[in-house]
């Protein structure tokens, strides 16, 4: 490459930088995400103040639901001591009926607070993206999600930019669940693909553990990309490595008989 | 000519009532065609009581309507003298005087009653008025006698209004009509102003707001918005009606424009000024309140819910979706129930309203599903922990209701099910049936 061309370049580098400077001027709050290496990736973890997107096929839709409530909860958290801050979760009727409501039990049992949600049932994407838009503004939230099915023609370019400069203006993060839709071009600062992942093996008497993702970064605004396996941990609230199993027991005791596991796990 | 229609003279007479209530907040209606209008303190705004009288029947009369009125002490003796003389005001403690000399059917009295009196010689008001009351009620009853002395001015029944009255009315008033959208937001923004001044002067905020808008033509349409929070500040006003006005599926249609637009708070809470904790957290439920009541004037209070526990260990039934303008407050006191520390989750993540038929292969008919398909694609069961057993709530359904066994299945894939059996098989479907029935199984949620 000529030096003349290295210069153009580098010139107008710049210039996208100064528009974009507003943006980045103060270093946008980053909450992270508990994994290590994302949060290396997402230079320490999700950027609070912006709009992020996770993408997920038709019959993913509950996991990514869980991975965007576990976002959504620890975005609510950042920066708060005492109490979460409210969340909002504005869904489009037709997303009720395929893959069902969101449950308050299966949030409890995620480690999130139901008395924070305030839920918005739009009738259609229109409508949803207004409320979207009213609700990133409104200073007061934690975080604002946005589910929507299918393709959706009308959350274009404009709609998203709109979307991302209310997110900046506020400080409130939006959080955008499209199922059973193909990534456009969007101002979103990241896009995850989320996918499900099988429990870890588990050890005897457990045949279930902690939800388990198959996270892939596809689009980071500022940074590298990646793909991880992350495991949410409903009493820390946070995302992990998934700790490796077997996990090493202890040796029996040999004064005494080996005795029972001290916690019965609940059959039902 | 043509049939009489009392459906459409009853609706007539409710529109001319909703023109009225230009005049006055209180109107009554006096079927099969009559109105009252209480005009207390009223009359000095339109130039005095003849004034008044004059405006409303011109303008009835132009409309086409044959209109006779009266003003009076009380309602009845105004309705008598309107069945005779049109035009007529009467003066206070003039009642008696004024209707001596009508005929007596102009009180409006049961015909039975009227034949009666005329039978009896008495003809006009006055010779009834003349006799002993003791005399009038043993022969009459007691309901006439009570009409009698209203229409004499000697006691007075309130009418009642069609609408309640307002708290806190403003309006304005254009000697032009008009119709542009910028003159009309431009006069409701002055009118919350106005509205916002009165209350804030006692202390009040508005948790229901009416804006009325009465054509030229007579039409009157009439919008509301809700509010979770009593609402003091204008902006707040002028905004709520912004988005309800924006979000009407049927627009405000100005025709041939408004003449008058009026602003009603009709439902007002005393306002309780919070001090400001330092977390903050009262800021935050006030702007999250204020956002509430915004997309609720624009998408309706229905459809923006908080979510409150209830006491049922139906997991459909466990949750209750409550507006969240109403119950904003509770939804954040309320307990649910706690998770069991360190377990994974017990419950989905997401669940369907109602459970979604599957087919199952299960390798015993009371065990645990091996292979189901849903929506038309299959799984297979790699892992599957159950069931757990939630019986129905056979104290609130007359008709046996099947126990359900739930299982929590998880695929090859590593998606995650809640599958249940319908009913046990050996106790409830196999004893029922009498022969081999394959028992029902759904999906009812899904974990993340």
């Amino acid at each position: 490459m000529t030096g003349a061309r290295t210069n153009t370049l580098a010139s107008l580098r710049g210039s996208i930088e100064r528009i974009e400077a507003h943006a980045d001027a103060s270093a946008p709050a980053r909450v992270a995400l508990g994994h290590a290496e994302a949060d290396v990736t997402l230079q320490g973890g999700l950027a609070l103040a912006a709009v992020h997107e996770v993408f997920a096929e038709g019959r993913q839709s509950a996991v990514a639901t869980g991975f965007i409530a576990g976002l959504a909860g620890l975005a609510s958290l950042a920066g708060r001591v005492t109490a979460r801050r409210p969340l909002v979760w504005i869904r489009q009727d037709f997303a009720e009926i395929e893959s069902g409501a969101l449950s308050m039990a299966g949030l409890t049992e995620l480690g999130l607070d139901p008395r924070c949600l305030v839920t918005v049932r739009a009738a259609d994407v229109d409508t949803a993206l207004r409320t979207a838009a009213d609700a990133l503004a409104c200073d007061a939230l934690g975080a604002v999600v946005l589910e929507l099915w299918g393709e959706a023609r009308q959350l274009d370019l404009v709609a998203s930019r709109k979307l991302t400069l209310a997110a900046q203006a506020s400080g409130v993060t939006g959080l955008l669940l499209r199922v059973a839709a193909q990534p456009q071009p969007s101002t979103a600062e990241t896009r995850w693909i989320a996918r499900a992942a099988h429990s870890p093996p588990a050890s005897v008497g457990s045949a279930w553990g902690a939800p388990v993702f198959d996270a892939q970064l596809v689009r980071n605004r500022h940074g590298p990309v990646g793909r991880w396996i992350m495991e949410w941990k409903c009493d820390e609230c946070l995302f992990a490595k998934p700790a490796a199993y077997p996990q090493p027991v202890a040796a029996a005791p040999a004064h005494r008989p080996h005795q029972a596991r001290a916690q019965q796990r609940r059959a039902g | 000519m043509f049939d009489a229609d009392a459906a459409a003279d009853a609706k007539a007479l409710s529109d001319i009532a909703g023109w009225c209530d230009r005049f006055t907040p209180l109107v009554a209606l006096d079927p099969p065609h009559g109105l009252f209008l209480d005009i207390t303190g009223c009359a000095h705004l339109f130039g005095g009581e003849a004034a008044l009288m004059r405006m409303v029947c011109g303008a009835l009369t132009r409309q086409g309507f044959a209109v006779s009125a009266a003003i009076a002490g009380t309602s009845i003796c105004a309705r008598t003298m309107t069945r005779h003389v049109s035009g007529q005001i009467v003066p206070d403690g003039g009642e008696a005087e004024a209707i001596r000399l009508l005929p007596v059917f102009a009180l409006g009295a049961d015909e039975a009653i009227s034949r009666g009196l005329r039978r009896a010689g008495l003809k006009t008001i006055g010779d009834v008025a003349s006799r002993a009351r003791h005399e009038i009620t043993a022969r009459f009853g007691d309901g006439f006698t009570t009409l009698l002395e209203q229409a004499l001015g000697q006691g007075d029944a309130p009418i009642s209004p069609l609408k309640p009255l307002p708290d806190y009315i403003v309006e304005k008033r254009f000697p032009e009509p008009v119709a542009t959208d910028g003159v009309i937001s431009a006069t409701l923004s002055r009118l919350a102003a106005m509205l916002v001044a009165a209350m804030d002067r006692q202390g009040k905020g508005a948790r229901r707001l009416e804006a009325h808008f009465f054509r030229t033509d007579g039409a009157v349409r009439a919008i509301a918005v809700d509010t979770g929070q009593p609402v003091t500040k204008a902006e707040m006003i002028d905004r709520l009606f912004r988005e309800r006005l924006e979000a009407l599926k049927d627009p405000l249609d100005p025709g041939f424009g408004f003449d008058l637009i009026r602003l009603s708070a009709s439902r007002v809470e005393i306002v309780v000024q919070q001090q400001r904790d330092l977390d903050a957290n009262v800021h935050d439920n006030d702007a999250l309140a204020a956002l509430i009541d915004r997309i609720a004037a624009r998408i309706g209070g229905q459809r923006v819910v908080v979510h409150l526990p209830q006491d049922t260990h139906i997991p459909e039934r466990a949750v209750k979706a409550a507006p969240a303008q109403h119950h904003l407050a509770a939804a954040q006191a309320a307990a649910w129930p706690a998770r069991e520390e360190s377990e994974p989750p017990l419950r989905p993540l997401r669940l369907f309203a109602r459970p979604e038929p599957i087919k199952v292969i299960a390798e015993v008919p009371d065990g645990p599903p091996a292979w189901f398909q849903w929506r038309r694609a299959s799984h297979t069961v790699t892992r599957v922990e159950g069931p757990e057993r939630v019986a129905m709530e056979w104290w609130r359904s007359p008709e046996a209701m099947l126990t359900r066994d739930y299982f929590r299945v998880e695929d090859e894939t590593g998606l995650r099910f809640w599958l249940y059996r319908d009913g046990l098989y050996d106790r409830e479907i196999a004893q029922r049936a009498g022969e081999i029935v394959q028992p029902n199984w759904f999906v009812h949620g899904l974990f993340a």
